[in-house]
């Protein structure tokens, strides 16, 4: 019996945001397309444990997200965009955001302890409630509030003290406390 | 572009941001980065509008731009060879 198509639909229309976590995971495009292809050849395999009706994203990530704790971590973010291939695919975004604001935010991302980056995107991205989250990430709804919590205070201390001309008083404010308290 | 099934769920659900609550002070596991200095009045409890907005805005932007590279043909090829095989 082959696939029905509704759920093979479903598993596409998941791909474009399985490989925006993939790459949030990896930090690398080639391996988080290769992570996003396990992924699905998991998936697809195991199919028949997916129940109709449920939530195919949430099960997708959870697939992604236990691939990569187990082997792709190991690996770690050592190559991270060696050749720069990531930030080469992304389209500037001169309306909405600096160019250089960009980069600053995607480094200040990837300095953030990865449950809480992962914890952040899940939800501020990929828009899981924090019970999905919660479900793919197999700890405790609270433990995934406070690390979202936790990633955009980091994300905010991170960017007031590398960018202090774009923010307000309050936050130049605590660019120069964090500064002075350096030298 | 998105390939098959236009089941655009993904990209039009809205996100969970909500304003931060106070979260019991209980650290789950410390950060080894937090540099005293810089906090030494807990300004996490309260992030300004203003700073979340733009933490939400551009993690959405940065998102966004992968997922509006849709399906690579490699992978939508790989699904459809997968789905017509015989499931068992």
């Amino acid at each position: 019996m082959k696939l029905d198509p509704a759920i093979r639909d479903q598993v596409l229309a998941t791909v474009p945001s399985l490989r925006a976590f993939a790459i949030s995971l990896c930090g690398n495009i080639d391996r988080a397309d290769d992570l996003v292809q396990e992924t699905l050849l998991r998936a697809l395999a195991h199919i028949d444990s997916f129940q109709p009706g449920t939530n195919m994203p949430a099960w997708l990530f959870t697939i992604l997200r236990n691939l990569f704790r187990s082997e792709y971590r190991k690996r770690r973010r050592e190559v991270e965009d060696a050749d720069g291939r990531y930030a080469e695919t992304l389209k500037s975004h001169p309306e909405q955001t600096g160019r250089v604001e960009f980069e600053e935010f995607r480094t200040a991302l990837a300095k953030l302890p990865s449950d809480q980056r992962e914890a952040l995107i899940l939800v501020g991205a990929s828009g899981f409630s924090y019970d999905d989250a919660a479900a793919i990430c197999g700890c405790a709804v609270g433990t995934i509030k406070s690390r979202v919590n936790r990633a955009r205070t980091r994300l905010a201390d991170l960017l007031a003290i590398d960018s202090v001309d774009d923010f307000g008083p309050d936050r130049a404010t605590r660019a120069v406390l964090a500064g002075g308290g350096r030298n | 572009m998105g390939e098959g099934g236009k089941d655009d769920t993904m990209k039009h659900r809205k996100t969970n941001l909500e304003p931060l609550e106070p979260v019991a002070e209980k650290p789950e596991n410390q950060d080894p980065m937090a540099t005293p200095a810089a906090n030494p009045h807990k300004p996490e409890a309260r992030l300004g509008r203003e700073v979340q907005a733009r933490i939400g805005q551009q993690l959405r932007a940065l998102y966004n731009d992968v997922v509006s590279q849709g399906v690579p043909q490699h992978l939508a090829d790989l699904v459809r060879r997968l789905s017509d095989q015989d499931q068992d």
